[in-house]
């Protein structure tokens, strides 16, 4: 049993599946909370923006709580940071759901809807691919390569914008970012918390290069 | 690499017990939800859909008490519905636990309760169940409402695609006809739903053999295939099928 000894501050914007990382973490044993201010972001030493929805909520939300610009300087800062499924998407320029809202722009790209040859929302368990890099990823840590994990989302990154961070891709219609990784940055387009032993095993991975 | 077709129980419950019956009468006693959710978490479902077929407004905090202690035990999605009439019953049922909401009747009497609940939760979180019998003329099924009881006059096809339309992400769909004979899901119903949505279908309703849902997959074209007692029961444990499946070249998730 790996002890934490940081509490992570999980953004809770009224929407979402908060509560369900909150579970999921608090089985692994860790210490949460829920951030609402940006005070509770400012003093956060380790960070997870949960989302599932629509873009627009979670941006709309992000601003009118002013919590824009303290999110973006615990990027600087070096925070540890998870985004899951829409904390992923928020990361981005932007996205066709909503093209008037500008996203956080820490990464460069636009999210787009997922080709419609295929039934959408893209639902259910799929696999990984894991893309070759110089360093091992973080997260995926101990998780076999052909693990599934949880998907419910009609919008993507496409792998082209950004190849650098592009740590695994997955494919429904068009192949499209899984899981991002950039130095303190790390996002994934599932849900860890819905995904089962390999899904918890991500969390573990965050909550250990948290510590 | 591609997305795995998924095996859902459902736990039909009275807010607190499970309950079973046929053709969504004569119901009994069929145990404890909270239990059979950690199994099946363990057994490797894929999905958990927990239904209150009693939905009286007095056992409403039962059942949401129900739905809190399952999703402590899950580390799959959950959907769970019955008698969710407005947006606040569907803000109740997300608060305690639930990733996805599913309406039946009361979108039926008030369609525009899909786009409320799609425009705050947002498409995937919202699951139509239909319950559908089939009518003498040929590929034709009627909707039915009130766990099957009442008819409408629906067509099931053009109301599949009208809650689509309004943001329901995924179909529920139970054939009236076969719930509860054990005699196979109903392939001609799910595959004319399937193809005239855009979204996954849940097929739902007489499935008892390892074969029965290699043929929804198949034939009927289902995203995911949806039983309660033979799961409940042990008749067909969920980790054996899944075995046969993939045996069958049916992609599956194996792994849990």
């Amino acid at each position: 049993m790996t002890t934490h000894s940081r509490t992570i501050t999980l953004i809770d914007y009224g929407a979402g599946n908060v509560p369900s990382v909150e579970r999921a973490l608090q089985k692994l044993g860790a210490e949460t909370t829920r951030a609402h201010s940006s005070e509770q972001i400012e003093s956060a030493t380790a960070l997870i923006l949960p989302g599932v929805g629509h873009f627009a909520a979670l941006i709309r939300a992000l601003d009118e709580h002013n919590l824009r610009s303290p999110l973006l300087a615990t990027f600087e800062r070096g925070v540890p940071f998870l985004g899951i499924c829409l904390g992923l998407q928020a990361l981005y320029d932007g996205s066709e759901e909503a093209p008037d809202l500008p996203g956080l722009a820490i990464v460069p790209g636009q999210i787009v809807a997922l080709p419609t040859n295929v039934k959408l929302p893209h639902m259910g368990w799929n696999q990984l691919e894991v893309k070759p890099r110089a360093t091992p990823s973080q997260l995926l840590r101990a998780i076999p390569s052909d693990a599934h994990f949880y998907f419910a989302h009609s919008y993507a990154a496409l792998p082209s914008q950004q190849k650098a961070g592009t740590v695994a891709t997955c494919t429904h219609g068009s192949e499209f970012v899984a899981v991002f990784e950039r130095n303190n940055i790390h996002a994934v387009q599932f849900h860890p918390e819905k995904s089962g032993t390999p899904g918890a095993q991500l969390l573990q991975n965050f909550l250990a290069l948290a510590a | 690499m591609t997305l795995a077709h998924r095996i859902i129980p459902c736990l039909d419950t009275d807010g607190a017990r499970v309950v079973k019956g046929v053709n969504f009468v004569g119901l009994r006693d069929a145990g404890d939800p909270v239990a059979l959710a950690a199994r099946y978490n363990s057994e490797g479902a894929d999905e958990l859909v927990v239904l209150d077929i009693a939905a009286s407004r007095d056992r409403r905090p039962t059942f949401l008490y129900t739905i809190r202690r399952v999703a402590d035990e899950l580390a799959i999605p959950l959907t769970a519905g019955g008698g969710i009439r407005t947006l606040e019953d569907a803000r109740a049922v997300v608060r305690a636990g639930a990733d996805k909401i599913t309406v039946n009747t009361a979108a039926v009497h008030r369609p525009e309760l899909i786009s409320e609940l799609s425009k705050e939760f947002g498409a995937q979180a919202v699951v139509l169940a239909i319950d559908a019998k089939r009518t003498d003329s040929e590929n034709h099924w009627q909707v039915r409402i009130r766990g099957g009881h009442d008819a409408t006059t629906l067509d099931a096809i053009e109301w599949a695609k009208q809650g689509v339309a309004a943001g329901a992400g995924e179909i529920l769909l139970t054939s009236v006809d076969r719930d509860g004979t054990q005699k196979g899901f109903d392939v001609p119903l799910t595959a004319a739903i399937s193809h005239a949505v855009t979204v996954p279908v849940i097929a739902s309703g007489g499935a008892k053999l390892p074969e029965h849902f290699a043929e929804i997959f198949r034939e009927g074209h289902a995203d995911a295939a949806l039983a309660a007692s033979i799961f409940h029961d042990s008749i067909q444990p969920i980790r054996d099928l899944k075995n046969y499946l993939a045996a069958e070249k049916i992609e599956v998730r194996l792994s849990c």
